[in-house]
């Protein structure tokens, strides 16, 4: 499992099939849904399920993620209750405000399990640099158009311009924190023109990944943040004339005509890490 | 052994290598009688001295909508007629009125390279009174080519046909397009019966020449047009099908063997359409351009030819009403006969097959293929092309999740072996590429690319973890199936399943 967040794919916690697959599917991450996708009858029985999976089959290679019910609801406690018995990597919650988050921070706290937290409401997105700061536990945040736009009152558009303000904001608070941020699931399973455009807007702005619904974006989704053979190739080379560089003692140096400062670097470091991390280049390569 | 109803001499599965050598002989058929329509079925029947023993073929082209059989056989059965073989390439639900006469007597033995429904069912349950015969579709060509097979009558339904007998599936309101698997039937049985829904004066283009064709019967309908392209044509949407076939794509695109010229076979299922549709892609992004595609055609190959991206297709069987509109319009789009798709004894299109896509119930650690049973025994399918085709291509691929609703794909052992292992070169799962240790060659490809490359046994660990190893399955010893391989040995025979062994 590497930091990498690219792809997050939200799989029901009531569908055994899917459930059991949950790793083959090229994911970085994978949320186990017990919210939105599991109707209010069948929550005892989706939470039975997913725990005895998570305790009986190994996923493999992919970041575990389990979306909890709402602070607000009867089925929030429940649901910590036993997975917070499990060994999953975070926990995601789903509208998130500061008193909720301060409770599930108190909750999770003799256990290694972390939170994202779920930015869908007006009064999240408003909050959301207090939110993410409320505790080192939280390690970033997913934004969820859909619920936003019935709280903003407004339609949820395939273009998003209705977005463009939430987006805009989260990733700037999570970058001040230095907490990852992910993207609106591109809800059009069948789009496949529409969601590369949707991601490549995403990571255009700013975001390290995007949320799916559906496997079969998940490819799209990689590839469009996985980074370029040009990005790998100049980050190839920017390492090669630091080295360079270093070697003959100069602070500063310059490639192809423009001067190579620290930023350039630190972004060339982590195209190579990123690239190494993913299989898109092996060790020795770079 | 003796096997009830089965050749004495014949020979075990001795390899691919084996130098088995069938003896072959000729069609001297020229009917050139300007005299052969009939009223109807019992009109032609009236004329043939019927004889118990007899075997009737007949073609399964109009699929699971097919009428022929059924009716041939409703007035068969009003003659007294016993002991009857069905020499079929494929047997459907459809064909269900079977079970009564197998059950009455009147039918004893199936030949077919494919069976499913309710007569597969009564086989298992060893209802028939002799095996039951499953061979390829290649080895039925060889079996009727050799000798080794007389075809009393053969019934072939025929789509259009003129007042001469010359038959094309390429018009009428039961078009299926190519009728590839009645060609050689035609050739060789003593009596050839034509029955057609379109009986038209002169036909120009036809796929079998009319001084093959003896009686000429016109019918109200042969088929019923819904069940006629009755195989899977949609693109799976399943997202676990998905990766496999993506996968499949990469191991062509890797394997040395993607380069112009190329040929390529691929069935109906949904992830082998869906290998079509990525390999088309990928034919694109990298300027690549095909010799010919092979086998039972659909609308997504048929897209490939229109544009380019394959020169030829050679076509034994349409799978949708595309193909079938294809190769009615398309001088590219080729009919071509059982045999010259797969019959060992002829120079055929898959001795020079590139790729091929297939499905499998169960692979076990040597790679041997079962598509005739189920996972719990009963007859379900069986070679079709399968094992013919494995042999000819120079890259084998079998496409398969690794397991499916708890039940595991891998085995130590397959119930039933249709295709030997050392034709199998690739198996590709959700969870891994397993490739066959005899292809050193492709081992040694596979090594540096990202693929995610794992033994046989490594898969089968992953599966055993996940899912469990199932219960071996107890079987009388009544066997109620022989298999062949297309060189006519036995390469696996079914034995009833035991009655108290519910699976």
């Amino acid at each position: 499992m590497t930091n990498i967040r690219r792809s997050m794919l939200f799989i029901p916690g009531n569908n055994p099939g899917m459930l059991q697959s949950a790793d083959v599917f090229n994911a970085d991450s994978i949320i186990i849904d017990l919210e939105d996708s599991v109707a209010i009858d069948e929550k005892d029985s989706a939470r039975t399920l997913v725990t005895e999976l998570l305790k009986s089959v190994p996923i493999n290679n992919v970041e575990t993620i389990v979306r909890i019910n709402p602070f607000d609801t009867p089925f929030y406690e429940k649901d910590i209750e036993v997975i917070k018995k499990t060994n999953i990597d975070m926990i995601l919650l789903p509208k998130a405000t500061i008193e909720s988050i301060k409770d599930l921070d108190e909750r999770l706290k003799d256990t290694k399990i972390q939170i994202m937290v779920l930015i869908e409401t007006s009064l999240g997105v408003h909050q959301v640099f207090d939110i993410l700061n409320t505790t080192n536990r939280c390690l970033g945040l997913m934004l969820g158009g859909e619920d936003l736009c019935v709280d903003l009152n407004c339609a949820r558009t395939k273009s998003g311009e209705e977005l463009l303000y939430a987006r805009m904001h989260v990733v700037n608070s999570s970058r001040a924190l230095r907490k990852f941020v992910i993207d609106t699931p591109f809800t059009d399973t069948n789009d496949f023109e529409g969601l590369t455009k949707d991601t490549y807007f995403a990571k255009s702005i700013g975001f390290d990944g995007k949320a799916s619904i559906n496997p079969r974006q998940i490819d799209t989704i990689n590839s469009v943040f996985n980074p370029t053979e040009a990005e790998i190739n100049h980050a190839k080379r920017v390492i090669e004339a630091k080295d360079l560089a270093l070697e003959a003692g100069k602070g500063v140096f310059s490639l192809d005509g423009k001067m190579v400062d620290l930023p350039i670097i630190k972004r060339a470091e982590k195209v190579i890490d990123t690239a190494l991390k993913i299989g898109l280049m092996k060790i020795g390569e770079e | 052994m003796d096997i009830l109803g089965y050749k004495k001499d014949y020979q075990l599965f001795a390899g691919t290598r084996s130098k088995i050598k069938p003896s072959i002989i000729k069609s001297s058929k020229n009917n050139q009688s300007n005299n052969k329509k009939r009223l109807s079925i019992k009109h032609v029947l009236d004329e043939i001295a019927l004889k118990d023993g007899m075997t009737l073929s007949f073609h399964h082209h109009l699929r699971n909508g097919d009428y022929i059989l059924n009716m041939v056989m409703e007035e068969i059965t009003r003659r007294n007629v016993k002991d009857v073989t069905i020499f079929a390439s494929s047997i459907f639900p459809c064909h269900k009125d079977l079970v009564k006469y197998i059950e009455q007597g009147i039918v004893t033995q199936i030949y077919a390279a494919f069976i499913s429904g309710p007569v597969s069912e009564a086989i298992s349950e060893g209802k028939l009174k002799k095996v039951a015969v499953m061979h390829t579709h290649g080895g039925r060509a060889r079996i009727v080519e050799s000798g080794e097979l007389t075809i009393d009558l053969a019934f072939i339904g025929a789509p259009t046909c003129d007042q001469t007998g010359n038959i094309t599936g390429k018009i009428g309101k039961s078009a299926c397009g190519s009728i590839g698997y009645a060609v050689t039937d035609a050739h060789f049985a003593k009596t050839t019966i034509a029955i057609t829904d379109n009986l038209v004066d002169e036909l120009d283009d036809f796929q079998i020449g009319g001084q093959y064709i003896d009686y000429i019967v016109e019918v109200d309908a042969i088929g019923d047009s819904k069940g006629i392209v009755s195989g899977t044509t949609e693109i799976t949407k399943n997202p676990i099908g998905l990766k496999i076939a993506k996968l499949a794509t990469d191991v062509i695109k890797y394997s040395g063997y993607f380069k112009n010229g190329f040929s390529f076979q691929t069935g109906a299922g949904g992830t082998s359409l869906a290998v079509s549709e990525y390999l088309k892609k990928l034919m694109k992004d990298e300027n690549i351009k095909g010799s010919y595609a092979l086998g039972g055609i659909t609308s997504y190959i048929v897209d490939m030819l229109k544009e380019g991206l394959f020169e030829k297709l050679y076509d034994v069987q349409c799978f949708d009403l595309g193909s079938v509109e294809s190769i009615a319009t398309n001088p590219n789009h080729i009919a071509i006969s059982a045999s010259k798709y797969a019959n060992i004894l002829d120079d055929c299109l898959i001795n020079n097959l590139d790729f091929v896509i297939l499905g499998a119930t169960e692979i076990d650690l040597d790679f041997n293929v079962n598509v005739t049973t189920t996972s719990t025994g009963e007859i379900m399918g069986g070679s079709g092309g399968h094992s013919d085709t494995a042999y000819g291509a120079k890259v084998t691929i079998v496409v398969s999740q690794l397991f499916n609703a708890r039940i595991p794909v891998i085995k130590n052992k397959v119930i039933c072996k249709t295709t030997p292992g050392e034709t199998v070169d690739v198996l590709v799962t959700e969870r891994g590429i397993a490739i066959n240790p005899l292809r050193t060659d492709l081992v040694e490809k596979f090594k540096n690319t990202n693929l995610p490359i794992k033994t046989i046994e490594e898969l089968k660990a992953i599966s055993d973890n996940l899912v469990g190893i199932p219960k071996e399955i107890d079987f009388d010893d009544k066997i109620v199936a022989v298999v062949e391989y297309r060189d006519g040995t036995v390469i696996d025979v079914i034995h009833k399943k035991n009655i108290n062994n519910k699976g």
